[in-house]
């Protein structure tokens, strides 16, 4: 998966590397503020309120 | 075969770590959102101190300040009324229909352990007799720690109007905390009981 990425995207090493590193960067930040977000609600963690 | 155990591999890695950071949103992440809260809410107990009226309090109105100096000095959140999974998530919640601070009766208040800025993170070092200050519009309360307790989530006597005896009349103010217990869990709960010991009102 990441051999593939490597050899699809453009440039010489230090591009690409610049590359992937952005690309995580992206990906980390989408889950961080999308993803995780909708996920925590779900999680049975931290329920501070008794009944109900 | 090889490219599909090496994808398989990679890709179990990358959960490993998108779960890592899980965690970590969770822990540090969900803080932030409760920090700016806590900034709306004190800007609301400022106004209404200055009106010094109480009237209704509305579900996600601020109620008061807790401070709890064996906590450290700078310990301070700003109490809403509600303890819904949004309320929660902007500070330490009162449960609707207990009594209000300072009142005959329990006043419940509900926070997170480990999440959202951890309110309650630390109750568990309190000890008998250690001040719980809620400072709402209208005076400042000092409660005194009288007890902790480790209870099911189920127990819901713990919140009645006298703890542990759901029906009794009350005579006394008291002051009920509830947090999750052990951290990171939802197993079960952890209560802290105070009494209050002392009222001063505040000068309008």
């Amino acid at each position: 998966m990441y051999g593939w990425l490597w050899r699809v995207i453009p440039g010489g090493t230090g591009v690409k590397l610049a590359t992937m590193l952005v690309l995580a960067g992206a990906a980390g930040v989408v889950l961080w503020y999308f993803v995780f977000p909708s996920l925590e609600p779900h999680m049975p963690v931290d329920r501070a309120t008794v009944g109900r | 075969m090889r490219t599909l155990l090496r994808t398989c591999g990679e890709l179990s890695v990358t959960a490993g770590v998108a779960m890592l950071l899980f965690c970590a949103y969770l822990l540090w992440g969900t803080g932030s959102y409760t920090e700016w809260y806590q900034h709306v809410l004190k800007q609301q107990l400022q106004q209404t101190a200055k009106v010094a009226k109480l009237g209704k309090i509305h579900l996600g109105d601020a109620v008061a300040m807790i401070r709890i100096p064996r906590l450290g000095r700078d310990y301070e959140y700003a109490v809403l009324e509600g303890v819904g999974q949004e309320d929660l998530r902007r500070g330490p919640g009162h449960y609707p229909g207990t009594a209000r601070p300072g009142k005959v009766g329990n006043f419940v208040l509900s926070g997170h352990r480990t999440t959202y800025a951890a309110p309650f993170n630390r109750i568990d070092e309190l000890r008998r007799g250690d001040a719980i200050v809620i400072d709402a519009p209208e005076a400042r309360y000092t409660y005194r720690v009288s007890g902790k307790q480790v209870v099911t989530p189920d127990q819901v006597d713990v919140i009645a109007p006298v703890p542990g005896r759901p029906g009794a009349r009350p005579t006394e103010a008291v002051i009920t905390l509830t947090t999750c217990h052990p951290e990171y869990s939802a197993r079960e709960r952890l209560v802290v009981y105070g009494v209050l010991s002392a009222k001063r009102d505040r000068r309008t």
